[in-house]
């Protein structure tokens, strides 16, 4: 597997504090400023970055990640420009651990040997591919994890003890745990629920679990953060991204440092997640 | 030698993970997995229960009306003068299509899994009526997806589902048919995945969708069989059916897929024709790819987008198919081939005033086919044509393409 992602988790676990991983989509509003988005993650306190690749038929995404991704490829956003724009980043950041997530149809349409090797190529580590369940390992996961690429799987609450080792068997990097049944961008999840969830999915598994869908404010991040070993937040900075942009949906001169000072945000509550629980 | 290989045959799909070939499969978000995995266990029960088998063929008896006739089209025969054209008419049925037959054979599997709540996709407005009747006949609560274009379009069919006391709501996103409802469908099924049945309409989805709609569909084959067997005493030479998912064409095809004689033609609609960007022919025009829990064929473009499709029928505007006829087209075993809006149209027409029957659009463009092939055939040969839905709901369309006013 590629260092970065274990390093990066080990590192914050000698820190003492959870991981904050920023989710935003490749290509929205348009490839320059997206990039620049990217750019300024880690300095603004993301210590791993989910980078989205747009799909037509999102089907797990609710409507903010969904007018992200139109956005994104009526910008001209393919895949190809999307293992770009990590490639690009590379050149400035070999510490930040970038994860893919999105649908398989247009790795699919790729050719999943030329998009492992493009991914390989562009420093990414991780894949979190939504439409692909344990199931149809055979079709991404196994080839990735051949090739040293992290397959990040979801777990969910429908994710039973009994379920729960056939979703856990080929995941690396971490676990990412889905706080809820629905859509991304959905209102805030019962913390407690949360809580016992990781802990739940902690007895069968080492890895660091991250939680998302549902967490939007630094407090919720606070919140979640306590149990967890990261917290995902995505459609939060996906909306600001859209509100920082002008009446023709084109990019501002606010645009890369609105989301920055959000994710500055969301990292203090982060930092306070386990000093609260300290305290 | 060696024993000789079992013979080939084109009914034993699809394997223990669904698939048919490279085709099918179980593309699901993990929240729904569990879900599907329970559907299958479900399904495994009512396919050896007596008693499962015994109340559906109850309902389809004396709730929907089956069996339905098989009609000669004496005076379209004689119109066209060549191979002796038979309808399937299940547009007789309860809700006016075959709908209904793999509805209720949902609705009584959703009943076994406890479940108190119904949702369906639809295009047309045909499977959502027939979700809405079953849900009301079952007192289940029910909610339809739909374009918000076809609300427009088929608006009859949504007046209808209310009345029926389904909740419709329009999808705006995309271009508002019936890849944008099928989203919008599994969005709810994921958020409300304990309660909720989802009552996918076409032989298409995650496994085991696409075999358990083809099973409840093809009692349309079983009875034709049948039927032409008592009329003519032989199995008919050629089918002809209309692919949008394709659910009525496997309904009609299954049951003669291992009858080498028997010839079988999917129509799909061509729209505006081939050269552009407004028909929906996944088979002809489309590539693999993966989408709405299967691998089939899709109508994408080069990064793997899907691409909006266009049909003058809301029930054919689908940018992919079935997975199984995806698996049929490339073992050669069925053919597929495109009809334009304007030859549904025509077809449409002729129908109506040769044989006093209003053909959906959908069927429309089966005929169109059958209106090709049936003059270069002998009149000894015997076409049978899935007349699968009646045209009430088609008549503004069918207007507004006239130029008429209704």
């Amino acid at each position: 597997m590629t260092a970065r992602m274990d390093t990066r988790f080990a590192d914050l676990k000698a820190e003492g504090r959870p991981a904050l991983v920023t989710y935003f989509m490749g290509g929205d509003p348009d490839y320059e400023t997206a990039l620049a988005i990217m750019k300024a993650l880690p300095g603004a306190g993301a210590d791993v970055i989910e980078l989205g690749m747009p799909f037509s038929d999102p089907m797990a995404d609710g409507p903010a990640i969904q007018k992200a991704g139109r956005r994104a490829l009526d910008g001209g956003q393919t895949l190809e420009k999307t293992l770009l724009m990590a490639k690009a980043f590379r050149e400035n950041d070999d510490e930040t651990p970038i994860v893919l997530m999105g649908y398989y149809n247009p790795i699919h349409s790729f050719g999943v040997e030329r998009f492992l090797d493009a991914a390989l190529d562009a420093g990414i580590d991780g894949l979190i591919v939504v439409d692909l369940p344990p199931e149809m390992d055979v079709e991404l996961c196994n080839p990735a994890v051949e090739k040293g690429i992290n397959f990040i799987r979801l777990a969910t609450p429908t994710t039973d003890d009994k379920r729960l080792p056939a979703v856990l068997a080929n995941t690396s990097g971490f676990v990412y745990y889905v706080s809820m049944t629905g859509i991304t961008g959905s209102a805030i999840v019962d913390t407690d629920k949360v809580e016992a969830a990781v802990k739940r999915i902690k007895g069968h598994t080492d890895l660091p679990i991250c939680v998302g869908f549902g967490v939007k404010t630094a407090e919720h991040a606070r919140i979640i953060g306590r149990a967890a070993d990261g917290v995902v937040v995505g459609t939060a900075i996906v909306n600001q991204i859209a509100g920082s942009l002008d009446a023709d949906g084109r990019a501002s001169a606010d645009t890369v440092e609105s989301v920055a000072t959000m994710v500055r945000g969301l990292a203090s509550g982060i930092a306070a997640a386990r000093l609260a629980q300290a305290g | 030698m060696n024993e000789p290989l079992k013979p080939n045959s084109f009914r034993s799909g699809p394997d223990e993970d669904g698939l048919f070939g490279i085709f099918g499969g179980r593309f699901v978000a993990e929240t729904l997995m569990p879900l599907i995995l329970e559907l299958q266990e479900a399904w495994e029960w009512a396919k050896g229960d007596a008693g499962f088998r015994a109340e559906l063929e109850h309902l389809n008896a004396h709730y929907t009306g089956r069996p339905s006739p098989l009609y000669f089209a004496e005076r379209l025969t004689e119109e066209l003068g060549g191979a002796k054209i038979y309808f399937k008419r299940d547009e007789l049925n309860h809700t006016g299509s075959h709908k209904i037959n793999n509805c209720l054979g949902q609705i009584l599997l959703a009943r076994k899994m406890g479940k108190t709540r119904i949702i369906a996709e639809t295009g047309a407005g045909q499977h959502g009526v027939a979700s809405a009747t079953l849900a009301a006949r079952f007192g289940l609560p029910c909610v339809i997806y739909m374009g918000a274009t076809d609300v427009e379009r088929q608006a009859p069919n949504v007046f209808r589902m209310r009345l029926l006391g389904a909740e419709v709501k329009p999808v705006s996103a995309g271009h508002g048919t019936l890849k944008d409802a099928m989203n919008e469908a599994l969005r709810d099924w994921v958020t409300n995945v304990d309660s909720t049945y989802y009552m996918i309409g076409t032989a298409a989805g995650p496994h085991p969708y696409p075999e358990l709609v083809r099973e409840f569909q093809s009692v349309i084959g079983r009875e034709a069989r049948e039927q032409i067997m008592a009329a003519e005493g032989k199995l008919p030479d050629m089918l002809v059916a209309a692919v949008g998912g394709g659910s009525n064409a496997i309904g009609l095809f299954h049951p003669f897929l291992d009858d080498p004689d028997v010839a079988m033609v999917g129509v799909e609609a061509g729209g505006k024709g081939l050269e552009g960007e407004e028909h929906c022919a996944s088979l002809t025009a489309g590539r693999p790819g993966v989408l709405h829990g299967n691998r089939t064929y899709l109508l994408q473009d080069d990064d793997g987008q899907i691409k909006e499709g266009h049909s003058i029928s809301a029930g054919l505007d689908y940018p992919g198919i079935g997975p199984e006829h995806s698996w049929l087209k490339e073992s050669g075993r069925v053919e597929y081939v495109p009809i334009l809006d304007r030859e549904a149209v025509d077809a449409f027409q002729l129908l109506t005033r040769t044989e006093g029957i209003i053909p959906a659009l959908e069927p429309a463009h089966a005929l169109a086919e059958v209106v090709k092939r049936a003059p270069t055939m002998g009149r000894d040969k015997i076409i049978v044509m899935n007349l699968c839905g009646r045209g009430d709901k088609d008549v503004q369309s069918v207007a507004n393409y006239l130029g008429m006013e209704v």
